[in-house]
């Protein structure tokens, strides 16, 4: 018998107005409405969201682990970046 | 030289208590240990559906009823969460549903017993789930990120399961003694099976220091096994039921209830397939499957046809 596997898709998931839409965890569907049904059946039974965004898992292009020193190393050196690098007086107020 | 890097990232980020995620290096034999306990607890999950969803129909009310259906559509989404969390690992689902089916991979052993009454849907919820939820609530903390992430939303939900079981039970002990009784008789037989769900005794678990070790275990099952006797002594006395053990007394030197000895002769049988139900259980899952087959085709076939126009 031939399987007919569906499609693996992600599922985000705005748990209010306000908030980003956060990954929950992923599903399998024939096509993007059932996904989207699907998630809101197995990810919002108890009112956990008011927006569902739901995306084919293998359209997600993503940094690997091992990358992650030289990837993320830009960043790394720039302490001038946070604003505690500046040493302003205690008196001044406000700042 | 890199995989001894690896190894050693991998060991530290343990060590300091982080998750270790989908796409770290991890040792197969810690990849193969997580795909099988994820899918060993989803197949639980997915099986725990029958012995409650056959009383469904036969449920005494409307309230009931709906409640009965919300908790076996639980158990349907705490398996599919599991499923999902086991994918990440690089297992497939449709191969994990074929491995239940031939017997392969195994399920808890619990859902080998048959519910008799209607009480028994009372007495599952209280001390299977209860059972279920103490086994849990420590897997919150496990070291593989998506399993931990499942257990979080999964416990979330157990606590509606075990509160309406045991309201069940409350409201059958206030009825007549014909009810009293199906509610004694459930917890006398449901009592020994819930203590068998913790596993083995630690000496024979050989498998629990390396688990341990990697935290996707984090209390031996004779430790899960003692709180769950120690929990449910109150709420047997507050229900009004005898739990069904004459050595069962409290030990002030050791601060715990002692407990009789648990027939493990009988977990053996049950595990191996000789429980009352596993025939029935697994038929029925393949069942689903093949009667399903055709629209897991016809939907996939008509999402081929959608997206060629």
């Amino acid at each position: 018998m031939i399987q007919h596997e569906w499609p693996l898709y992600e599922v985000f998931v705005r748990a209010k107005r306000g908030l980003n839409h956060v990954h929950v965890g992923s599903l399998r569907a024939a096509d993007h409405e059932m996904a989207l049904h699907h998630a809101r059946d197995l990810y919002t039974r108890r009112n956990e969201g008011v927006s569902i965004w739901v995306v084919r898992s293998d359209d997600v292009v993503a940094s690997g682990p091992d990358d992650k020193d030289a990837f993320f190393a830009p960043s790394g050196d720039k302490v001038y970046r946070h604003p505690t690098h500046y040493s302003i007086p205690d008196s001044v107020p406000h700042i | 030289m890199e995989g001894v890097m690896s190894e050693q990232t991998f060991t530290a980020t343990i060590e300091k208590d982080q998750r270790i995620e989908p796409r770290d290096w991890m040792p197969d034999g810690y990849r193969k240990t997580m795909i099988r306990q994820i899918a060993q607890h989803a197949h639980s999950e997915i099986i725990g559906m029958q012995p409650e969803g056959a009383w469904i129909t036969r449920a005494p009310s409307l309230r009931r009823k709906a409640i009965l259906l919300a908790k076996v559509q639980d158990e349907a989404g705490h398996g599919l969460y599991l499923y999902s969390a086991a994918e990440t690992l690089g297992a497939d689902r449709g191969d994990l549903t074929r491995r239940l089916i031939e017997g392969r991979q195994k399920y808890s052993s619990i859902f080998n017993y048959p519910t008799l009454s209607f009480a028994d849907v009372g007495v599952i919820g209280w001390l299977v789930d209860g059972a279920a939820i103490c086994n849990q609530v420590p897997l919150c903390r496990s070291s593989y990120g998506p399993y931990a992430r499942a257990m979080i939303r999964i416990c979330k939900e157990e606590s509606f399961h075990q509160r309406q079981g045991y309201e069940l039970l409350m409201t059958m002990m206030r009825g007549t003694e014909a009810q009293r009784e199906m509610v004694q008789d459930a917890v006398n037989r449901w009592w020994w099976p819930s203590l068998m769900m913790f596993g083995p005794p630690d000496a024979e678990s050989p498998n629990t220091a390396q688990s341990m070790a990697w935290k996707i275990k984090r209390h031996t099952n004779d430790e899960l096994r003692q709180r769950f006797v120690d929990m449910s002594v109150p709420q047997a006395e507050a229900l009004g039921v005898t739990l069904p053990d004459p050595d069962l007394r409290w030990n002030d030197d050791r601060g715990h209830h002692d407990f009789g000895a648990i027939d493990w002769s009988e977990l053996k049988r049950v595990i191996s397939g000789d429980g009352p139900m596993n025939t029935e259980r697994i038929a029925n899952r393949r069942r689903a499957d093949e009667e399903g087959a055709w629209v897991r085709e016809a939907a996939a076939a008509h999402a081929g046809k959608r997206a060629a126009t």
